[in-house]
């Protein structure tokens, strides 16, 4: 999945200026148009398959999120206090978005994979690679939610 | 280009990854705390299911819908890039909420807010391209 970042790039003119994204990325087209199908998955899972009683998460967590100020799902799949159309007034939470983002995409392409690429298919595989990967997406996933969400919220 | 067969893939995807609600911030997060077997369950099934497909393919020497032999690249070697880029990684998963797949998946969906994820993945990519060199790998 995380390679389709690469390809974007590429296709925006990337390449000109660094020589990462000049690489034959239309032979990855074919992953670009999986990814447009699962845009329409989505879109067809969230309008025509869904209902109020969709993520159901442990009490417990919605206790500590209240606590760190973040709304209950109560059959939303985001958190309006994340993601909520108030972002697009508010530098702060848009620059939020965007920290995470350059997160995944830089950790993503060092790393050589994503969720998609490590977790399943290369621990599928017997990837000790992989398997290195995913104990640091593990770690990293731990300092955040544990460490660093209690200094930000 | 035969694109319709991507194309169902790519929607079964989105489909199983929303309904599963593998694409939720709040999954993630009462992933990481511990709170719940829910992705873990996925993740393991996933990773199962895997397992069965690829041994399938090795050991049947399964050919791909063209009927060229299916050929699964090893990793390359590295440990650093590993560590690092999976410890930066999983940093932003939870901090978003998402990874690469339902970035997509939830644009689609029509979060839009989710876009400036997607603008900032696309940026590290970038950096990633630009300091690529510089980095141990």
């Amino acid at each position: 999945m995380s390679t389709n970042l690469r390809s974007i790039c590429s296709f925006m003119g990337a390449g000109k200026r660094v020589s990462f994204f000049d690489w034959d990325w239309k032979s990855q087209r074919w992953n670009l148009v999986v990814v447009a199908g699962a845009m329409v998955g989505g879109y067809f899972a969230t309008h025509f398959l869904s209902d109020v009683s969709n993520v159901s998460i442990n009490p417990v967590t919605i206790q500590k999120l209240q606590k760190i100020g973040i709304d209950a799902p109560q059959g939303k799949l985001l958190p309006d206090a994340i993601f909520g159309a108030e972002v697009f007034h508010s530098p702060q939470k848009m620059l939020f978005l965007i920290f995470g983002g350059v997160l995944i995409g830089f950790g993503s392409r060092y790393a050589g994979g994503c969720t998609s690429g490590h977790a399943i298919t290369g621990l599928s595989n017997f990837q000790l690679p992989s398997l290195k990967a995913v104990i640091g997406f593990f770690i990293g996933g731990l300092i955040m939610v544990n460490l660093i969400f209690p200094l930000i919220f | 280009m035969n694109l319709i067969k991507y194309l169902l893939v790519g929607f079964v995807f989105g489909v199983v990854l929303t309904k599963s609600e593998a694409v939720s911030w709040y999954r993630i997060y009462e992933m990481f705390q511990f709170d719940s077997f829910h992705m873990y369950g996925i993740i393991m099934t996933a990773i199962a299911t895997g397992v069965v497909g690829i041994q399938l393919i090795k050991r049947k020497q399964l050919k791909d819908i063209k009927g060229l032999p299916i050929e699964i690249l090893d990793k390359e070697r590295g440990t650093f890039r590993y560590w690092i880029g999976g410890l930066l990684f999983g940093l932003g998963w939870a901090l978003v909420g998402s990874c690469p797949g339902p970035i997509f998946i939830l644009i689609g969906s029509g979060f839009m807010s989710v876009g400036f994820v997607l603008f900032g993945a696309l940026f590290g990519t970038y950096i990633y391209g630009f300091v690529k060199d510089k980095l141990p790998h």
